[in-house]
């Protein structure tokens, strides 16, 4: 199966499939990929000596060779015998080259098998025999679909061991075929096959005449999944603006779907402007016409506005452009996803700022039901809405897996924590426009002689934040400021009634705190606001939410020894006897800011000396105009 | 009319390198001379073209390369007009490190891990491009396209970010910084086929040639300098050799061949039956040598 070495200069146009295995340990999934590598010969000798030396100190199959050690590649694997990550083989007959995403069965699966799945236009789907189908053979199956995959070739492995019965296996693929036909499949390819012994994989088997389907090999090697990416609508995320002199400016990027040619007239999505498509650049000379796939420079006629994270596309098909959306998520982060925290959302050219406003469900991947849940935990699916500070554009994942996908990012950590995929935009996105007022906020705080701020207060119960800013709100007063003091316990008896104390109420009460905060500074006011706020992202939220500059962190540092003895309000007496649920400091943790602004020591000095140290600070950041 | 494989992963590798021009703010491209490396030079000229790479280039130097390398690499360096930086470990000179006294172990350590991590110190580098493939060993295999590093410059494995579709989470804390391998998903075949289509000049010594080697522990070495000390009974002998990877010389196998023609290496390659690290004296150790190594900071 080998390349043939005379036809190694044909070789270089074979095409190129991508696909996943899905299966656990005991399917089989590791031997079939080790059999496909061995008779496509691509294990070498010495891959294949140092697998034997392997195989009698870590193996798990008694004497014979265990290919899954080929392909378990970390020190943790092979000593456990388990899978941890997607790994990717490479292998290649006379009409293909495939790379497979090999992806571990465990506990692990949602995260690592959506990785696998993202960029492959086809799954394997292992069942063992001797067990049919699982409930994970519908959790794979879910995943792939919510993924986009559309091929599926269900493998039905280890027939040896059911004596190649065909009543069996056509048992095995009644049961998957009627649970998979909500899944939108376009193809479903059942294969009887062993791999440990090799029937069906590379080779007919004789031992299953009733059989006269594909090989797996075939099957691979023949499926059409080019689903036609040059057939759907032109797409062109601008990905680098080229510009190596001033005679030269073009738009670099890869065609994510449909075909462009020079002289057509394009749209960019940001601005809505059009223009023609004059050169398409590159290094081995100017193409008349490129297609889905092609990473090339496109010159336009006119001087554009164009940059990265813009969208081009077809005058008469163009994508969506709109700032609050609903789209389904995979949760990845051990931190569950809380509604109301700002996240970065990155599509594959852009990137801003999104807050998921409304968790409306959960699926379970078991029973492809719809769960009400007010957090999404680790490797759990959601179907959520969407809000982001500036409009991104797409199309629905269903529509063009490239621009319908995004992943988002937790500001502190940077940490991947979630991959989304877009279903449509919200009516409310398209429909409710921002209303121009001719009385902005410059004009209203040159009233007031003053530049707005937002002083946020955060500490420990009972530290002294009310305290000093009740003293500094008297002091900007004299002074003839305009203020206002927003104080937790206050806003917690009207505006946010219905929240309670637990970490996503808690998210949600910042929220809601911030944006009044935000209005407030719009009115021109500098605003005081007395808050916990024990955890570090949530002060990021609100902090992102103001313009550069406004938001001054000021960390009221008492220790909780002091704050204890003050108990102003008797609560560390309870929270110590164990009558109060997540009392910060005490059984819920404080995150203490790392870079705020100000950080003011309340056992060095008194309520007004602090004060007027942040008055100075204020005076100083030429604040108060 | 669809794409070739080979399309289809040039325009993987464009899109990647692209993609860490647009969002990191210093990056630069490993370059080790070989064969990987001149395909990923190429694809780099591809993709910014008109433009040359708007980032430099970095040789690691053990200062015990052969020498038709460090010619091979001044000559294409200055014809394609391209930024090249040679760092050597300054404490690798003083001490005189090399494989023959302190092993292949403490050598590699020295001047390829040790170097490296100054380097990219050094410059204050936060992206650096690698021309590792998956297909090379198990815990490559593992690898994201994407790979964050810490401030150690360490590689921890259980904490990868997961890689979804081509949206690359490219985000990093001051000090942190990312290694990028656009080639990740090619295999030896790959470049070899490309090589040939593309007609990209690589070093002299990837072809046949008579050259004079030495048979150490059952590997051909080619006494490319003075500095190979030879042991009694060593006998340098002059045969028709080629090198399916290049390295430090001492720790390069050679192969007897006589392919002397790009055609004739292709042809070669595809029908091999051992890996091309087998050639490479510092991965034979023991199982986890290469992941142990990644987790120090080594490429």
């Amino acid at each position: 199966m080998a390349t043939d070495v005379s036809e190694a200069p044909a070789a270089s146009q074979n095409s190129l499939l991508r696909f996943l295995t899905c299966g656990s340990v005991d399917d089989g999934k590791s031997t079939l990929i080790g059999r496909l590598l061995y008779d496509t010969k691509m294990i070498f000798d010495d891959q294949m000596r140092s697998l034997e030396r392997d195989s009698s100190r870590f193996g798990t199959t008694g004497d014979d060779i265990d290919f899954a050690l080929l392909v378990d590649g970390l020190e943790a694997e092979r000593e456990q015998g388990i899978t941890i990550d997607v790994a990717y083989r490479f292998f290649a007959t006379d009409r293909r080259k495939f790379i497979v995403a090999d992806t571990p069965g465990h506990e692990e699966y949602t995260r690592n098998m959506a990785t696998g799945a993202s960029t492959a236009d086809l799954a394997v789907v292992l069942v063992d025999a001797r067990q049919g189908i699982l409930g994970q053979t519908r959790r794979h199956s879910f995943i792939a679909s919510l993924l986009g995959i559309r091929h599926i070739i269900l493998a039905v492995n280890k027939i040896d061991l059911v004596d190649f019965d065909e009543a069996v296996f056509s048992r095995i693929v009644t049961d998957y075929q009627s649970f998979a036909k909500t899944l939108g499949f376009a193809s479903i390819c059942p294969i009887p096959l062993s791999a440990r012994f090799g029937d069906n994989v590379c080779s007919p088997s004789s031992r299953m005449p009733w059989y006269r389907g594909k090989t797996l090999i075939e099957q691979l090697e023949s499926v059409e999944t080019e689903t036609d990416l040059t057939g759907r609508p032109f797409r062109f995320p601008v990905q680098l603006v080229s510009r190596p002199d001033d005679s030269f400016r073009g738009l670099s990027g890869e065609i994510a779907s449909g075909s462009i040619r020079t002289g057509q007239e394009i749209v960019l999505a940001k601005s809505g402007q059009t223009t023609c498509v004059q050169r398409i650049v590159t290094m081995d000379g100017d193409l008349a016409e490129a297609e889905a796939g092609q990473a090339v420079t496109l010159v336009l006629e006119d001087e554009v506005d164009a940059s990265r994270g813009d969208l081009l596309s077809l005058p008469d098909n163009r994508p969506t452009v709109a700032d609050h959306f609903q789209a389904k998520l995979i949760w990845f982060d051990s931190s569950p996803l809380m509604p109301g925290r700002s996240y970065i959302l990155r599509t594959e050219n852009h990137s801003t700022s999104a807050t998921v406003t409304t968790l409306k469900h959960q699926i379970d991947i078991n029973s492809f039901m719809h769960e009400a849940a007010k957090v999404l935990q680790m490797n759990e699916i959601g179907v959520c809405n969407i809000s982001t500070q500036t409009p991104i554009l797409f199309d629905a994942y269903g529509e063009n897996r490239v621009t319908g996908n995004f992943i988002l990012i937790d500001r502190m950590s940077n940490a991947t924590v979630a991959a989304g995929m877009i279903d449509h935009p919200l009516r409310r996105a398209l429909n409710v426009h921002w209303q121009t007022l001719s009385v902005d906020k410059k004009v209203r705080s040159e009233l007031k002689a003053q530049r707005p701020a937002v002083l946020w207060f955060t500490g420990l119960s009972g530290a002294g934040k009310s305290t000093v800013a009740n003293a500094l709100e008297k002091m900007l007063t004299a002074q003839g400021r305009h203020t206002y003091m927003l104080d937790g316990d206050n806003l917690r008896h009207g505006l946010n009634r219905d929240l309670g104390f637990t970490a996503e109420d808690r998210v949600e009460n910042i929220r809601r705190t911030a944006e009044v905060a935000k209005l407030m500074a719009d009115a021109g006011l500098i605003v005081l606001v007395c808050l916990i706020s024990p955890f570090r992202a949530d002060r990021e939220t609100a902090r992102a939410m103001m313009p550069e500059g406004e938001f001054i962190e000021i960390f009221i540092d008492t220790p909780i020894s002091v704050c204890a003895e003050r108990d102003p309000k008797g609560l560390y007496k309870k929270a110590f006897a164990g009558q109060l649920a997540n009392f910060t400091g005490v059984s819920s943790p404080y995150e203490a800011p790392e870079h705020p602004e100000l950080r003011l020591d309340t056992t060095a000095g008194t309520a007004e000396e602090l004060a007027a140290q942040v008055a100075a600070y204020l005076a100083g950041h030429a604040h108060p105009v | 009319m669809g794409l070739s494989h080979l399309q289809r992963l040039e325009a993987e590798s464009i899109h990647v390198m692209r993609e860490v021009v647009a969002t990191f703010s210093k990056p630069v491209m490993l370059y080790s001379i070989g064969k990987d490396s001149s395909v990923m030079m190429h694809l780099a000229m591809k993709a910014f073209y008109p433009r040359r790479p708007p980032f430099p280039f970095l040789h690691v130097d053990t200062t015990w390369k052969f020498r038709e390398m460090i010619k091979f690499r001044d000559e294409i360096t200055q014809r394609l007009g391209i930024d090249l930086l040679v760092h050597r470990n300054p404490d690798g000179i003083a001490q005189g490190i090399n494989p023959f006294t302190h092993g292949s172990n403490l050598h590699t350590h020295v001047w390829k891990t040790l170097g490296l991590r100054q380097a990219l110190d050094l410059h204050g580098f936060d992206a650096a491009f690698g021309g590792a493939r998956r297909d090379e060993e198990k815990s490559r295999a593992k690898e994201r396209i994407f790979s964050f590093r810490n401030a150690q410059h360490a590689w921890d494995p259980k904490a990868q970010r997961p890689e979804m579709w081509k949206t690359y989470n490219t985000r990093i804390a001051p000090g942190e910084s990312i290694r990028v391998f656009p080639i990740s998903n090619w295999t030896e075949a790959d470049i070899w086929q490309y090589i040939q289509q593309e007609s990209i000049p690589i070093v002299p010594l990837y072809f046949a040639a008579r050259r004079p080697v030495i048979e150490r522990d059952g590997t051909l070495i080619m006494v490319d300098d003075e500095r190979m000390p030879l042991r009694d009974g060593d006998v340098v002998e002059e045969k028709l050799v080629r090198f399916r990877t290049l390295g430090c010389y001492p720790l390069t196998g050679a192969i007897e061949s006589s392919a002397d023609t790009l055609d004739a290496v292709v042809r070669e390659v595809l029908g091999a039956r051992s890996s091309e690290r087998q050639g490479r004296l510092i991965d034979s150790d023991e199982a986890g040598s290469m992941e142990k190594k990644k987790k120090e900071g080594y490429f």
